[in-house]
């Protein structure tokens, strides 16, 4: 099968890749539905992030292919891929903010870049996307200076601020404390209400799967092997996932 | 057999680098047109190339002028009239001293700041951000530290051409006892411009080495800290070597060639 399904923004199909020997994407298939809010589970270092990269165009695969509005982005030249991520917020697992710019330098640099927009403008928008993360007395600071919460919303504002179909998130709320992360899951939440996005994000904590999530898929060595919505998930007899959400050491997963 | 597994795997990596460096150098030359585009930050990065070097420069300069008059002077002992100091002083800064230790100096200095920032951008994930927001990492690091690199690099060797006759001469006075007039006038004597220029051309070649080798391996980092160090230290390696191989291949273009002697 080498189409999008119908209502998918996003098709992913039979997704290959490995690094070195180490074989991460071993046959993935997933289907993204447009305005809808999916969180991708799994383990540490199982591959999640590596899948997010792939959506994007940031990571090539070995094989396989992903359909982006129905086109096949791994077939994308640089340019195209470019055009294609105008269409695309990130945050990133560590915020990634750019050192040498202030907080209003980093939210308005895809603008200043792409948007065409006077500076008084562009002023006004960052301004207006670090309102909606809560951050309006920080322009002028260096990432430096913030916490990891304040660098999340940081992010948050970036991967906003050109308005984008969709927005991915890689672990949100890792290393953030209970509070910071709530407040991270309900504003991941408010955005996609009020900017009518879709919304990925990966993650191994299940609170914020179920808060955030519409749809939660879980990946496995390799593969998709559950989608359903909280509340199915809550009552699944699959063990891999029980073991997982319940957070038990013993389970058909053996770590050691 | 294991021998021949570890060296056919040396050979594959060794070739996988040639392979990328020439793919970044592709990248450079199809967007080398938009440098027009990044002046600004292009002399942001000559400032931190070029002025945050001359301390290094001058002290290294004015040491390696001094030793060369010292060690000449010695050698010179019962053969050679010490009225030629000046003359071989002159020569051996201009034509090598000063082209290839400024390279070094500076290359040492200059590819592991520039590893050491974009190795840390790599694994903090902003080069990724950055191609998120559709900006061109080549573009927006690589393009203005190689052109910052290739213009500073002979800016900064006149002036350590320039100190390195100096220090030569204030010892040729105080140490070897040689006196100014006399050290100038050896100076001038076998003076021909082809050497300034020729050691002068080497260097634009070695500000590129210096910051390709500083990009390439910069971006070319894996894993967090230790990835940077590791990255730092092949940048350092890596320009030192190159900067010496091109040094004889490029004596032998200009020297043999370009410059040859009638």
């Amino acid at each position: 099968m080498n189409e999008s399904c119908e209502g998918s923004i996003i098709s992913i199909r039979d997704l290959y890749k490995r690094f070195d020997r180490q074989e991460v994407l071993t046959g993935t298939d997933l289907d993204i539905d447009s305005g809808e809010s999916l969180v991708i589970l799994g383990r540490s270092g199982c591959g999640k992030s590596v899948l997010l990269k792939h959506i994007t165009g940031l990571i090539r695969p070995d094989h396989g292919s992903i359909l982006f509005e129905g086109e096949d982005i791994t077939k994308f030249n640089r340019q195209k891929l470019f055009d294609m991520r105008m269409h695309f917020g990130m945050l990133f697992q560590g915020a990634a903010l750019f050192d040498s710019m202030t907080v209003g330098e980093n939210v308005g640099l895809p603008l200043v870049k792409h948007g065409h927009k006077s500076e008084e403008e562009t002023r006004e928008i960052v301004l207006e996307k670090l309102r909606l993360v809560g951050l309006t007395d920080v322009y002028d600071s260096y990432p430096a200076a913030l916490s990891g919460g304040m660098k999340k919303r940081v992010g948050l504002a970036r991967a906003v601020v050109m308005e984008p179909q969709v927005v991915l998130y890689d672990e949100p709320t890792t290393g953030l404390d209970p509070i910071m992360a709530d407040v991270i899951n309900t504003m991941i939440r408010d955005l996609q209400n009020e900017l009518d996005i879709t919304s990925v994000v990966v993650t191994h904590d299940i609170n914020s799967a179920y808060r955030v999530g519409d749809r939660i898929t879980m990946l496995h060595e390799g593969k998709i092997i559950y989608s359903g919505t909280p509340e199915e998930i809550r009552e699944t007899d699959n063990e891999i996932v029980r073991q997982f959400i319940e957070g038990r050491a013993e389970g058909p997963v053996r770590v050691v | 057999m294991k021998i021949f597994a570890m060296l056919g795997r040396y050979f594959l990596g060794f070739i996988g680098e040639i392979g990328g460096i020439f793919i970044l150098l592709w990248r450079v030359i199809r967007l080398a047109p938009r440098i027009f585009r990044n002046i600004g930050k292009t002399l942001i990065q000559m400032e931190k190339i070029g002025i945050g070097s001359i301390p290094l420069v001058l002290v290294t300069s004015v040491f390696v002028g001094a030793v060369a008059s010292v060690q000449s002077a010695y050698q010179f002992q019962g053969y050679v009239p010490l009225r030629f100091l000046g003359a071989f002083v002159g020569k051996s800064v201009t034509l090598e001293v000063g082209p290839v230790l400024t390279a070094l100096v500076v290359g040492g200095r200059v590819s592991a700041a520039i590893a050491a920032e974009v190795g840390t951008m790599k694994v903090t994930e902003q080069i990724d951000a950055m191609e998120m927001i559709a900006i061109d990492p080549v573009e927006y690091l690589v393009l203005p530290r190689l052109a910052a690199a290739t213009v500073m690099l002979p800016v900064l060797t006149v002036f350590a051409d320039f100190l390195a006759i100096i220090g030569g001469m204030i010892v040729a006075k105080l140490v070897v006892g040689v006196s100014f007039n006399t050290f100038e006038s050896g100076l001038t004597m076998f003076f021909r411009y082809q050497d300034v220029v020729g050691g002068l051309l080497k260097t634009f070649v070695f500000g590129f080495i210096i910051a390709l080798m500083g990009c390439y391996n910069g971006f070319r980092t894996r894993g967090g800290a230790e990835g940077v160090g590791i990255s730092t230290m092949k940048a350092v390696v890596s320009s030192c070597l190159l900067i010496l191989v091109a040094n004889y291949l490029l004596a032998f273009l200009i020297f043999n060639v370009i410059f040859a002697p009638d």
